[in-house]
């Protein structure tokens, strides 16, 4: 019963709400100015802070009412204004207000409205546009089509300070790729918003700082531009400095960090800089301790994390810096058994972040293991830290479990690692699970976290061979993405190294002679450098040998062929002259060089190129050829000797390069005894 | 704000049992205090070297660095704090009440003999920092300049600064603010400064809100009604519908004196006073005789109106002092008020506990710390109503003079000089004395040498001269006259011995004494004129904002003596701007 009266009642609420609504936009149809400006004015008074109401008026179309008012010419100035900051308040509602608003082109006719010269309806048309162009629905591009609209909001940045807030906040949101920081550059952005570091009004200083922060990421161009710029006689980097006093507010001190820190990235300030190394690293690591907000410990370990990534030595001084390995501990704590029993906004509060947190330490964990083995031990010896990777790799979020994966890659480079905790923990596991069917950017970093746990010292070797991971590996030799195809035959390369004879044929098998050969003539060059390494390590051990070239001889003679007569880097040749000796080392195998003369001749002319390396390795493989104790040695070292390289052999006797010089007397005496 | 550690204050403690091989030699080094150990071969051979005194809990943050100069043998090498009576013959850390970071193994050691792992291994070229924050009793290390992290919580007061060496060739240099820090102390000083800050910038008030809004308005209604503006307590009452106690002719009245006052002409405003409030300077006697020394010296200033009369000047080109509504008394380091402050039984301007008036020593006499006890004895005597039909009688007296006790005055004087320790007064005096005696006929002299100048003694008359002289010689009879009632005053000797010195110069207004004529010098006697009239009143002698600017000044001080540290960082000056 009570449902059935309420019901009516919703409607009749509604419908009242509605009425009212239509009345408002009804007045902007009356014909008399004065009456619509009140009628505007109305509006205004009763929309703020009544979502429902804005979408009321939305809905009934009062929003093309107001745009047209305010192009208007006919419009008086006030009207205008008030139209301005009307359709501004509508802005502030929901998502849906901000689309619907874009969708009647507010942009172009608020950016048109900017030419006016009344300095109230250029702020209020400013302050509109900002609230539209910092919302995520909004297409940041909409401010770029006409190219005189950027010069004239750098002209308007002299007008007030309320003008330099809403222009310097658009500029951040807006500029979101290398495109937009270049417009902005060649606009004298710099220029114009240097000097509103120092502004009196603090809003106007932090939305001048942002617009650095975005200026400078990953451009090299601006952060050149940057160190040399003045402000008031103090250079640019001082003023930043300056920003970071811990007596600043933290959103300054964060943001300050930022842009010093994409100077430094973008290669404009050193890494041994003091405002680097005991400024701007100290304050990030400040941004992640227990007392600051959890956003705020999110972005200062993403930052810190960006920092250092390149740098063994910031690492160093980040690993022992207020206990920060321990710190980053903290981030894995939330949402805590605490916060669920104190209220439930914290909780939410905390699970919202807690994905974030996580991903953000993981990130941090991986920059500052990546190169320093005691930092990579001090990290592995951190309260359950194995066990958060592990659980990190099969977390929902991607974010999370390519964080987690990065962390892992980074450990993974540390061989005391790989043999204690990665197998104690079992990490092939997950990381097994996560190569199964993931994005493209987690398979890179598992597949090459993967390489490094099938080096033949990891004891994880063994239990991932087991778990079929061949025909996983092969899979990713025919992506599309070179990093992957790399990291593919990268594992098979490792998993090859001095293995059963069983597994290299499972890989000859898996991957098949098709793919190699497909692989041997890849663009790329680390796939072609990685796919030679594979086959010199199936081609190890006689036996091995002759029982693949017996059955695969004749295509990877013509590959061998095909790369000694192609255009490849000297790295190339050298691995590819070092498969032909291994292959001479074979004992049926050998024949197959021995009967192929042009083959021959082209070994000859490496022992004479001016590359040592090559020289080295193709000595080597003669040397293989003519071994004594061998069948048939007799046979092979008379046909050499009548080709020539008896003469060539005694020349390189006499090589400047010990090496070869040993190598190829090895290989005379094999004529003497 | 930290305390710093001069040269010769760190020292070996000397104990007869410590092995005197292993002697750490401390020795100065390009301003560093240097420590280098003997030939120690175990643990047993470790020995600390200790700062000479405490680190006072009232610094708040204390920071010292010690620079590895050699890490010697085995760089066994411990850098920390403890308690006094602590075994020095071990590295800091080792022991109860001992704290150390050693170098070896990059350890803390907490008042224990095992060590947690705590940072990196230090070592030769290495600088150690170790900073105690007592505000939350931590503390924690830096090298080269970075933070490593609390260390250690909960820490005692009182821990000395201390250094530990223990094999042969360890050398270290210690920086106790001598040099600049490799660490940026400053900037984490500014955090906490900001911490306390804010801290009491957002003392929660709770429900009492709107309480708080009433307390507010009154303290800023009482203080314009104090110092008498009238208009604008007038506006600010309307506009907070709050009540004012006083009424506005009282107010009025006031703001006239205080004008007075403030413009040099105190004999008007002795008149003013004595008319509008009988009675009241009868009472307090030190007040009159205050005013009436500051009287002479405007006399000489030649801003008061019994010489006044005499000269041709306008009575405005005289006075220097910004004229009312904006005269206003002022606040920060000149005003006498904050200084006073102190103790909020004292009045205004009048006397001091703790601070003297740094900004013009020994020219206002009446707030010389010295000096003051007796002064503020008879003060609060005069404050008490049942002593003022005694002091009616003297009161009265004031008015007979005499020429024969102005003789016995004169040698009085002259007696008390004897004991007086400083030898510029005694000369000034004695010349002063003179020039008494020649009866203004050197002073002829004097002002015809001095002619040029523009300002000249009593605005240049003769006649305003003579009665200059004849005041002071009816000023000297009350002082004679008081210490005959109430027994002999300092103070007083030395305001008019300071008022008399006056003469002595050819030039006053150059002078050592001169800056008794600055109009600024009005204020503290303005002050305490309005406090009297007001106590008379039965009203507060001092605004509540006052005493509660008065208060919070104590209580950081009563911080600073229980040991809390934040009070070196809670500046009551940064809240009043």
């Amino acid at each position: 019963m009570a449902c059935m009266l309420e019901a009516p009642l919703r409607i009749s609420v509604l419908s009242e709400v509605t009425a009212t609504s239509r009345h408002y936009v009804d007045r902007l149809f009356d014909p008399d100015p004065q009456k619509v400006l009140q009628g505007v004015i109305d509006m205004k008074n009763a929309v703020i802070g009544n979502n429902k109401q804005k979408a009321n008026l939305i809905v009934l179309g009062a929003v093309p009412r107001l745009l047209y008012l305010l192009q208007q010419p006919s419009s008086s100035l006030e009207l205008r204004t008030e139209c301005a900051v009307v359709l501004g308040s509508l802005a502030m509602g929901t998502e849906n207000n901000i689309k619907s608003l874009v969708d009647c082109h507010i942009i172009p006719a608020l950016l048109q409205g900017l030419l006016c010269q009344d300095l109230c309806f250029i702020e209020a048309c400013l302050r509109c546009l900002r609230t539209v162009f910092i919302s995520p629905v909004t297409p940041v591009q909409l401010l770029y089509p006409d190219p005189t609209v950027i010069p004239h909001l750098m002209s308007l940045l002299s007008r007030s300070q309320r003008t330099q807030e809403y222009i310097t906040q658009i500029f951040s949101h807006c500029c979101k790729t290398p495109e937009h920081q270049t417009i902005l550059y060649n606009h004298g952005a710099i220029q114009n918003i240097a000097p509103l570091l120092n502004s009196p009004s603090y809003k106007v200083q932090m939305q001048a700082l942002k617009c650095f922060s975005v200026l400078a990421y990953e451009n090299a161009q601006v952060s050149m531009t940057l160190v040399n710029v003045l402000v008031d006689g103090e250079l640019l980097s001082q003023v930043f400095v300056r920003m970071m006093q811990r007596d600043r507010p933290i959103e300054m001190q964060l943001t300050a960090a930022k842009c010093l820190t994409y100077m430094c990235r973008a290669g404009a300030i050193r890494t041994d800089d003091t405002c680097i190394v005991l400024k701007t690293l100290p304050c990030l690591v400040r941004m992640c301790s227990k007392e600051r907000l959890l956003e705020e410990r999110v972005e200062g370990a993403e930052t810190l994390a960006y920092l250092m990534e390149p740098d063994v030595e910031l690492q160093r001084i980040a690993s022992v810096t207020d206990h920060l390995v321990a710190m980053l501990a903290d981030y894995f704590k939330y949402p805590s058994s605490v916060s669920a029993i104190a209220d439930i906004k914290r909780l939410d509060h905390d699970l919202k972040h807690a994905h974030e947190l996580r991903q953000a330490a993981f990130k941090l964990y991986a920059s500052l293991g990546a190169n320093d083995e005691d930092v990579r031990k001090k990290i592995t010896e951190t309260e359950n830290m194995m066990d958060r990777i592990v659980s990190g790799l099969s977390e929902s979020s991607i974010k999370v479990r390519l964080a987690a994966v990065r962390c892992l890659h980074s450990l993974s480079r540390s061989v005391q690692q790989l043999r204690t905790s990665f197998h104690d923990h079992a990490v092939w596991k997950p990381l097994m699970k996560l190569l199964q069917n993931a994005p493209d950017e987690v398979l890179v970093m598992a597949s090459s976290t993967l390489c490094n746990l099938l080096l033949e010292f990891s004891p994880s070797k063994e239990p991932i061979l087991e778990s079929g991971v061949i025909e996983l590996l092969c899979s990713l030799t025919q992506s599309d993405s070179p990093a992957l195809r790399v990291n593919g035959i990268w594992a098979l390369m490792n998993m090859a190294f001095q293995a059963d004879q069983k597994v290299k044929v499972e890989i000859v098998r898996a991957l098949g002679t098709e793919q190699l050969f497909r692989l041997l003539s890849d663009p790329d060059a680390n796939v072609l450098m990685k796919t030679l390494g594979l086959l010199r390590n199936l081609l190890s051990t006689r036996p091995h040998i002759d029982q693949i070239m017996s059955s695969h001889g004749k295509q990877i003679m013509q590959a061998v062929t095909l790369i000694l007569e192609g255009e490849h880097s000297i790295e190339v040749k050298e691995q590819t002259l070092c498969i032909l000796a291994n292959i001479a080392d074979g004992n049926t195998a050998k024949e197959l060089i021995m009967t192929n003369d042009d083959m021959l001749q082209k070994i000859k002319s490496y022992m004479g190129h001016s590359n040592v390396k090559l020289q080295l390795a193709a000595t080597f493989c003669v040397s293989n050829l003519i071994w004594n104790e061998e069948d048939g040695s007799q046979e092979r070292q008379d046909k050499l000797r009548e080709m020539g390289f008896v003469d060539i052999l005694h020349k390189l006797t006499q090589a400047s390069d010990p090496s070869l010089c040993d190598r190829a007397k090895t290989a005379m005496q094999q004529y003497l005894a | 704000m930290q305390w710093r550690e001069r040269k010769g204050m760190l020292q070996a403690q000397e104990d007869k049992n410590r092995r005197l091989y292993l002697c750490q030699c401390v020795t100065e080094h390009r301003g560093s205090l240097r420590l280098e150990a003997g030939h120690g071969k175990n643990h047993k051979d470790a020995a600390s070297v200790r700062a000479a005194h405490p680190i006072p809990a009232a610094c708040g943050i204390y920071y010292f660095e010690v620079k590895i100069v050699s890490k010697g043998r085995d760089g066994y090498m411990g850098i920390g704090l403890s308690a006094q009576g602590v075994n020095m013959n071990r590295l800091p850390g080792w022991d109860k009440h001992s704290y150390g970071y050693h170098g070896d193994d990059g350890h803390s050691f907490c008042s224990s003999g095992t060590g947690q792992p705590y940072g990196p291994t230090f070592t030769t070229g290495d600088v150690i920092g170790c900073c105690v924050n007592l505000i939350n009793n931590t503390c924690f290390y830096t090298k080269n300049g970075h933070s490593l992290g609390v260390a250690f919580t909960d820490l005692p007061p009182n821990l000395y600064p201390t250094v530990g060496l223990q094999t042969p060739g360890e050398i270290v240099d210690a920086n106790f603010g001598q040099h600049p820090f490799v660490f940026d102390i400053e900037d984490y000083m500014s955090e906490w400064r900001a911490k306390i800050h804010s801290m009491i910038a957002r003392f929660p008030v709770g429900e009492r809100l709107g309480e708080w809004q009433a307390v507010l308005h009154n303290m800023v209604s009482s203080y314009l009604v104090h110092h008498g503006y009238c208009a604008t307590a007038m506006a600010f009452a309307r506009t907070t519908e709050t009540i004012i106690q006083e009424e506005q002719s009282s107010i009025k009245n006031r703001q006239r004196i205080q004008k007075l006052v403030l413009a040099g002409r105190l004999g008007e405003a002795i008149d003013a006073t004595q008319e509008l409030y009988p009675g009241l300077l009868e009472r307090n006697p030190n007040l009159l005789f205050m005013l009436k020394c500051r009287q002479f010296v405007e006399m000489v200033n030649g801003t008061d109106s019994e010489v006044r009369c005499f000269g041709t000047r306008s009575p405005k080109s005289q006075n220097s002092y910004p004229s009312s509504p904006s005269l206003s008394p002022r606040h920060g380091a000149t005003n006498p008020h904050l200084h006073t402050t102190d103790s909020p039984t004292c009045s205004n301007g009048v006397t001091s506990k703790n601070k003297s008036n740094s900004k013009y020593p020994g020219v206002s006499s009446a707030s010389s710390s010295s000096s003051s006890s007796p002064s503020s004895v008879n003060y609060s005597e005069s404050n008490s109503t049942d002593s003022t039909k005694s002091q009616a009688h003297s009161g009265t007296s004031n008015q007979e003079t005499s020429d024969s006790e102005m003789e016995i005055e004169a040698e009085h004087y002259t007696n008390g000089l004897a004991d007086a320790s400083s030898a510029r007064i005694v000369n000034g005096t004695y010349k002063h004395e003179e020039i008494l005696q020649t009866d203004g006929h050197g002073l002829g002299n004097g002002l015809a040498e001095d002619g040029s100048t523009s300002r000249q003694l009593c605005g240049g008359n003769l006649a305003a001269t003579e009665r200059m002289i004849q005041f002071g010689r009816e000023l000297q009879a009350l002082n004679e006259q008081l210490c005959r009632d109430y027994g002999k005053n300092p103070t007083h000797k030395k305001m008019l011995q300071d008022a008399f010195s006056l003469l002595a110069y050819a030039d006053p207004w150059n002078c050592p004494v001169g800056q008794q004529l600055d109009p600024t010098q009005r204020e503290s006697i303005c002050s305490a004129l309005n406090s009297a009239i007001l106590e008379s009143q039965n009203l507060p002698k001092q605004p509540p904002l006052m005493l509660a600017l008065a208060q919070a000044n104590e209580c950081v001080q009563l911080m600073a003596r229980v040991r809390a540290g934040s009070c070196s960082f809670a500046r009551i000056d940064s809240f009043l701007h």
